[in-house]
């Protein structure tokens, strides 16, 4: 069993919103002082915030726990008492090993110095020595890929290579223990893959990683076990990964997120074909937030990487209800031959159109199918395969008489009309 | 069915060995960081301080760097600035107000003060904003509060030094030769230091929790500098009042360099012993103060 490296008891944390709101002038405090002195001892009562309550959890070591919850719940706040930023009002902890914290890109950073500049103050206030931060200088300055733009001051820089550079400091820290705030969410996406990359090599280290996001495909992707705050207090504190961030976002239906797997880590790989990206997007290929209409034009948008153009390669998606029941899979290969879509080596990007007015609300998880036909599976269904949800909800029927959920699986408006007669409707080819 | 899943070799090939001894600025791996509420006064943990040298000497070459970037004059301004005051004193003070000079000439009177007080000025001012203008880096990691404002005093040092070749150089122009007691000059350079920040603590830590504060200060070092010897002579003052002015360590500085430097003025006498205990009282207290305010300044900045 390994040792325990992070302890936290009891920790709570309590934010005067009195003292907040109140004056932050010393001119306010004092005359406020001289008109009744006595108010200095009366501590107004119901100005306080708890943040943190009572909380207690262990971390051992090599260990990745994700920290989720709404905004405000108190995953930054847990964060930065950790990495001892600000003190907690109740409690204790005790961290067992060098702490790394990553709680924004490009800690440190000033834009008047050069990028060989800033990387060095970055990385002294990040932790690391001087002298290491010359032996790693050359790799970070690859890593960042700013080799012929290090001695420039960084505000010429753009967002993306500001960004590349801080994210190449904070990434060759060598921490026992690292924190990370949402670091993930500036860049594009193939810097994130290569910062996600960074980071599972981390963990893969053995170091501790205490990771917050609202990034649920990297929380599911890279964490071991998820911790879930609730209005300060920890909900769910769980390693079945999988099941809590499903439980959280169900939970999170007043936010609108867009239903995306990027493929951030390694896993999945094989010498056929290598997933990117899946989606759930409009016709234009933008990604749809959910929930959608019933009647909306969804279609499911899936990005890989062919490395080896094999006739028997199929790939789709498979999908389940909310109670974990299959529906249906579907290939590119399902239509007439002459009609299957070309498949050659290199990036492809397919989509299919999800027939309109035939599940019923609620939500279903799509999978990343692939596999080599008859001969194996490269992505199987119900064994880790990458998945979306796909929420729908309202846009039923145009009939007044179904306006609400019914029971069912699917949903499909059928057409009815007087036997004997013409057939009045072309059934949908 | 047969589920494949292969990995690919790892790009680099290259074993990372870390060495055991690599020189980090934190606490070794076992080392076991306890962290808790603020309790008690005395909770002044000068040894971390110590630990976190090396970020100490980045913080001043930053500063110092940015420093000289911004300004398009950048070093000359260093240089310019206490001889334009020194020019604009000799006109007033010396040679329209008349005021006595030791029996120095006005520009050696006036620049061997102008030296070590903008050192203290400077320094005074910018321990106030230290922690306020860093909000951005001390909301984000950790290490020791108290490197800031120790950072904010050292920066000086490096304008100080340019000061005063330039001193060194205007003493030799007028012929005026420093004495043996030059060599209590480091001394003297230590009592402002330490005064600049002991007073630049605790404006520094009111300045996180006020933000007025930051305008107050410049008005405390100009009342200051008319409390020292800056623009005239300490044997201006009564005879009466002296022990009262002498608790001005500032008074005792200055004094200290005019006399060590071109052995001129007054001595610095048991006087300076009064101030240099007044400092060590304000540091204390200072430090007190600003490690209590340490944990939670992160939360009002």
């Amino acid at each position: 069993m390994s040792a325990v490296v992070i302890k936290c008891e009891g920790l709570g944390k309590n934010y005067h919103r009195g003292a907040v709101q109140q004056s932050a002038l010393l001119r306010d405090h004092l005359s406020r002082m001289m008109r009744s002195p006595l108010s200095l001892f009366r501590r107004p009562k119901d100005e306080t915030f708890w943040a943190l309550k009572d909380v207690s959890l262990e971390v051992r070591e090599g260990e990745v726990v994700g920290l989720i919850g709404r905004n405000g719940a108190g995953k930054t706040t847990l964060l930065k008492i950790l990495a001892r930023i600000t003190r907690p009002t109740t409690g204790g902890a005790e961290i067992r090993g060098r702490v790394g914290s990553l709680l924004e890109v490009g800690t440190g950073f000033h834009p008047e110095l050069t990028g060989r500049e800033n990387t060095y103050f970055s990385g002294a206030i990040l932790g690391m020595s001087k002298r290491e931060i010359t032996r790693k200088f050359d790799e970070i300055v690859a890593f960042a890929e700013l080799e012929k733009f290090i001695d420039t001051p960084v505000k010429h820089y753009s967002s993306g290579m500001y960004v590349r550079l801080a994210f190449a400091v904070a990434a060759h820290l060598e921490p026992e223990i690292l924190f990370v705030d949402e670091v993930l969410a500036v860049g594009d996406a193939p810097f994130q893959k290569k910062c996600l990359g960074k980071m599972s090599e981390a963990t893969s280290m053995g170091r501790t990683v205490l990771f917050v996001s609202h990034n649920m495909n990297a929380i599911e992707q890279l964490c071991r076990r998820v911790i879930l705050l609730q209005s300060g207090v920890v909900n769910i504190d769980s390693s079945d990964v999988r099941s809590v961030v499903t439980k959280y976002m169900s939970g999170a239906a007043g936010e609108r997120q867009p239903s995306v797997w990027v493929n951030y880590s390694d896993t999945f790989q094989n010498q056929y074909f290598r997933p990117i990206r899946m989606a759930i997007v409009d016709d234009s290929g933008k990604d749809l937030e959910m929930p959608v209409r019933n009647d909306d034009d969804v279609w499911v948008e899936i990005k890989g990487e062919v490395m080896t153009a094999d006739p028997a390669l199929t790939i789709g998606y498979a999908i389940f209800d909310e109670r974990g029941k299959l529906l249906y899979w579907t290939y590119q290969t399902d239509q007439p031959q002459v009609d299957w879509p070309i498949i050659k080596p290199g990036i492809i990007q397919l989509k299919s159109r999800f027939p309109t007015r035939m599940l019923n609300e609620g939500k279903f998880r799509l999978e990343f199918l692939a596999s080599l036909h008859f001969r194996t599976w490269l992505l199987e269904p119900g064994a880790g395969s990458p998945h979306i949800v796909l929420s729908i909800q309202g846009g039923l029927s145009d009939s007044p008489y179904w306006m609400a959920k019914r029971p069912g699986i699917l949903a499909p408006v059928i057409r009815w009309q007087v036997s004997g007669e013409k057939d009045r409707f072309r059934a949908p080819g | 069915m047969v589920s494949v899943t292969t990995r690919p070799p790892d790009g680099s090939g290259i074993a990372k060995v870390v060495p055991e001894t690599m020189a980090l600025p934190l606490p070794a791996a076992s080392a076991i960081v306890r962290i808790e509420p603020s309790r008690g006064w005395l909770d002044l943990r000068l040894h971390e301080v110590w630990q976190y040298h090396e970020l100490l000497y980045f913080f001043v070459w930053r500063n110092v760097k940015i420093r000289y970037k911004q300004t398009v004059i950048g070093i000359a301004w260093v240089i310019l600035q206490p001889i334009m005051t020194m020019g604009v004193f000799t006109l007033f003070f010396g040679r329209l107000a008349k005021l006595p000079s030791d029996g120095l000439p006005y520009p050696v009177f006036y620049f061997a003060a102008l030296v070590p007080w903008t050192y203290f000025s400077t320094a005074l001012q910018n321990c106030t904003s230290v922690i306020v203008s860093n909000q951005h880096v001390i909301t984000k990691v950790y290490f020791p509060r108290l490197v800031l404002p120790l950072s904010a005093v050292v920066s000086g040092l490096v304008d100080f030094a340019i000061g005063f070749v330039i001193l060194l150089l205007v003493t030799a122009i007028y012929g005026i030769k420093p004495t043996l007691a030059a060599l209590w000059l480091p001394l003297l350079l230590l009592l402002a230091m330490l005064t600049a920040l002991g007073v630049g603590l605790w404006m520094s830590a009111l300045n996180a929790l006020y933000r007025d504060v930051n305008y107050v200060v410049p008005f405390i070092i100009q009342c200051w500098m008319f409390a020292s010897p800056v623009a005239y002579p300490s044997s201006l003052v009564p005879q009466r009042w002296r022990w009262l002015y002498g608790l001005n360590p500032m008074a005792g500085v200055i004094d200290g360099f005019r006399w060590a430097l071109t052995g001129h003025g007054v001595a610095p006498g048991p006087l300076m012993l009064a101030s240099t205990v007044a400092v060590v009282v304000v540091l204390f207290g200072g430090l007190l103060f600003f490690q209590r305010m340490e944990g939670t300044v992160a939360d009002r900045v």
